[in-house]
């Protein structure tokens, strides 16, 4: 696999936005910084205008870098991610990146996808950029209605299922699925999972259920981005504490603690 | 004009210092900016033995600012001075230890250690994080305490200059820098972040896992500049301002009340190389309003009516 570049910091202009889902979700298309980077990564991102306020810069994965440049996906939660969707192309942003961890795997081991939500990001590059999608499964569970995210592009290459959650058997649904297709992944294959905490609580409980191995990509709130504030911190499995921002975001699902529903 | 500035034993290139805590043990800026730039670096406040910390969440925003309940988790003095110190430029740029123990005796024996070390320039002493339990903030609450902590210090710290940090959150913070300074601390350092918190009305939780927290950014900006004002009129020895800062304007405000030298905090999370820009920046001022040098600046400012 392909080591990423050193982060850097750097200025780039927004080349586009597209929002799929009204005002909630944005597709943020910005400046190519030239980084060699791994899905799972990365990156801290404000926007110059802010000034002051919202003070903190924002974390988001890297979802993919083509010949149109950053994508980014956002969903808006916040005070900050609801400036983000008020952008214009050719306002500037402050970027550091690509940073931390991300997914470990190779070309050739089949791999099982499980993405929750907006958790769906660094999937997105991870499915353009695979040598040979066949070998790749994609199971996406989401809230709002499945236009909003970037699935049906994925849908084309890969094989791919989704499943929206809107009433608690729903979620019941999903683990049946989740249960049986880690099954079928744990001999000879790897899991890969990205979303909402209670969703990756369960990847690990049935992953560990099932024998496989399974690396989970963790959302924190995030201050720096680059291991000095100590505001990401989890619990490792073992004791003690682990950076998110350095040490993960990905992490091997049983090195790390995920606490209590 | 020559940017180099002494103050309290310290030999600095400049007037710019990172804050405790703010800046990590400085390795995480290096893909970011020259760590030989900085006038200094105060690394992350240490302990004989490496602390977990508080739970999370440990952080959350406000406005202008952000909250932070950290718990000084860090990974002990031995560690620092085994695996970060020795790849620091520390020969080109005064690395500073910022030091947190529970009592006196603990101080001293952490003083004792750095005592040795040729590549710590000096130790800071933290009497004012408001995020841990025993010692912390009640050492710089009460001016006994801060003076005995102080002494403790000082008599094992060799010649390394020692600088207190203060807390805002105290009625009459010329009080603390006095007990202070007569009790052997070389420069004084200020404001540690004000006490506060955060509440979520949906959930009725509090937004930190410690539920108190510590607020820092502009937010405190000019409460930092009335204190460093106040003591600076209150004591002697060089005084360190800090509390907000994310300009060179803001680096001139302090100096021009009396400040030495600043540290730059929350502000480094803005952007990595923040610490490395204000600089130059701070550089490029001082020859746009034709300061001609720090002596003739610092603490230049007229208390006149309009």
């Amino acid at each position: 696999m392909m080591m990423s570049t050193p982060p850097n910091c750097c200025t780039l202009q927004v080349l586009g936005l597209e929002k799929p889902g009204q005002d909630q979700f944005v597709h943020l298309i910005l400046e190519d910084p030239g980084w060699r980077w791994t899905p799972g990564q990365f990156l801290m991102l404000r926007p110059c205008a802010w000034e002051l306020d919202p003070f903190g810069a924002r974390p988001f994965s890297i979802a993919d870098v083509d010949e149109q440049g950053l994508h980014l996906y956002v969903q808006v939660a916040g005070r900050g991610t609801r400036r983000l969707a008020g952008l214009e192309p050719g306002e500037s942003l402050t970027v550091w990146g690509p940073l931390g961890r991300g997914f470990v795997y190779d070309q050739e081991t089949p791999l099982l996808l499980l993405a929750g939500g907006m958790g769906l990001a660094p999937f997105v590059g991870l499915i353009r950029n695979h040598l040979d999608p066949l070998r790749l499964e994609l199971l996406f569970g989401h809230r709002q209605d499945v236009s909003c995210y970037p699935f049906a592009e994925l849908e084309k290459t890969t094989l791919a299922w989704h499943f929206q959650d809107v009433c608690p058997d729903d979620l019941r649904q999903l683990q049946e699925v989740v249960r049986v297709k880690i099954r079928n992944y744990a001999a000879e294959g790897l899991v890969l999972a990205c979303g909402p905490l209670p969703f990756l609580r369960m990847v690990k409980a049935l992953g560990a259920e099932c024998r496989a191995r399974v690396q989970i990509s963790l959302e924190t709130t995030m201050m720096c981005g680059v291991g000095a504030c100590l505001g990401c911190v989890v619990q490792a499995e073992g004791g003690g504490n682990l950076q998110t921002c350095v040490q993960g975001p990905v992490f091997r699902a049983d090195e790390v603690g995920l606490g209590e529903e | 004009m020559d940017m180099s500035v002494k103050a309290g034993g310290l030999e600095l290139k400049n007037p710019v210092l990172t804050a405790s805590g703010t800046f990590g043990y400085g390795l995480e800026f290096m893909p970011y900016g020259d760590l030989t730039r900085l006038g200094g670096i105060v690394v992350k406040g240490l302990s004989l033995k490496p602390r977990t910390g508080n739970p999370g969440p440990r952080i959350v925003e406000s406005p202008c600012g952000l909250l932070n309940a950290i718990g000084l988790e860090n990974i002990g003095v031995e560690a620092f001075l085994r695996d970060k110190l020795p790849r620091l430029p520390w020969d080109r740029t005064p690395v500073l230890v910022n030091l947190y123990a529970r009592d006196q005796a603990e101080f001293g024996e952490l003083a004792a250690v750095l005592a040795q070390e040729p590549g710590v320039a000096g130790l800071e002493i933290n009497v004012s994080c408001p995020n841990v339990r025993a010692g912390g903030i009640q050492f710089g609450q009460d001016p006994g305490l801060l003076a005995a902590v102080c002494r403790a210090v000082k008599d094992r710290a060799g010649a390394k200059p020692v600088m207190v940090k203060l807390s805002p959150n105290v009625t009459d913070i010329t009080v603390l820098a006095r007990a202070a300074e007569d009790n052997g601390a070389d420069l004084i350092s200020l404001i540690n972040t004000l006490s506060g918190m955060a509440v979520d009305i949906r959930s009725r939780k509090p937004r930190l896992g410690n539920v108190i927290g510590g607020l820092s950014g502009p937010a405190v900006k000019p409460v930092a500049l009335r204190l460093v004002h106040a003591v600076c009129r209150a004591v002697h020895i060089p005084v360190i301002g800090l509390g907000g800062i994310t300009s060179a304007e803001d680096i001139l405000e302090f100096i021009l009340v009396g400040a030495h030298a600043v540290q730059v905090g929350s502000s480094n999370f803005q952007r990595p190389d923040k610490s490395f820009q204000l600089v130059q920046e701070l550089e490029d001022l001082t020859r746009e309003l034709s300061i001609s040098s720090w002596q003739e600046f610092r603490g230049s400012f007229r208390e006149t009516n309009f």
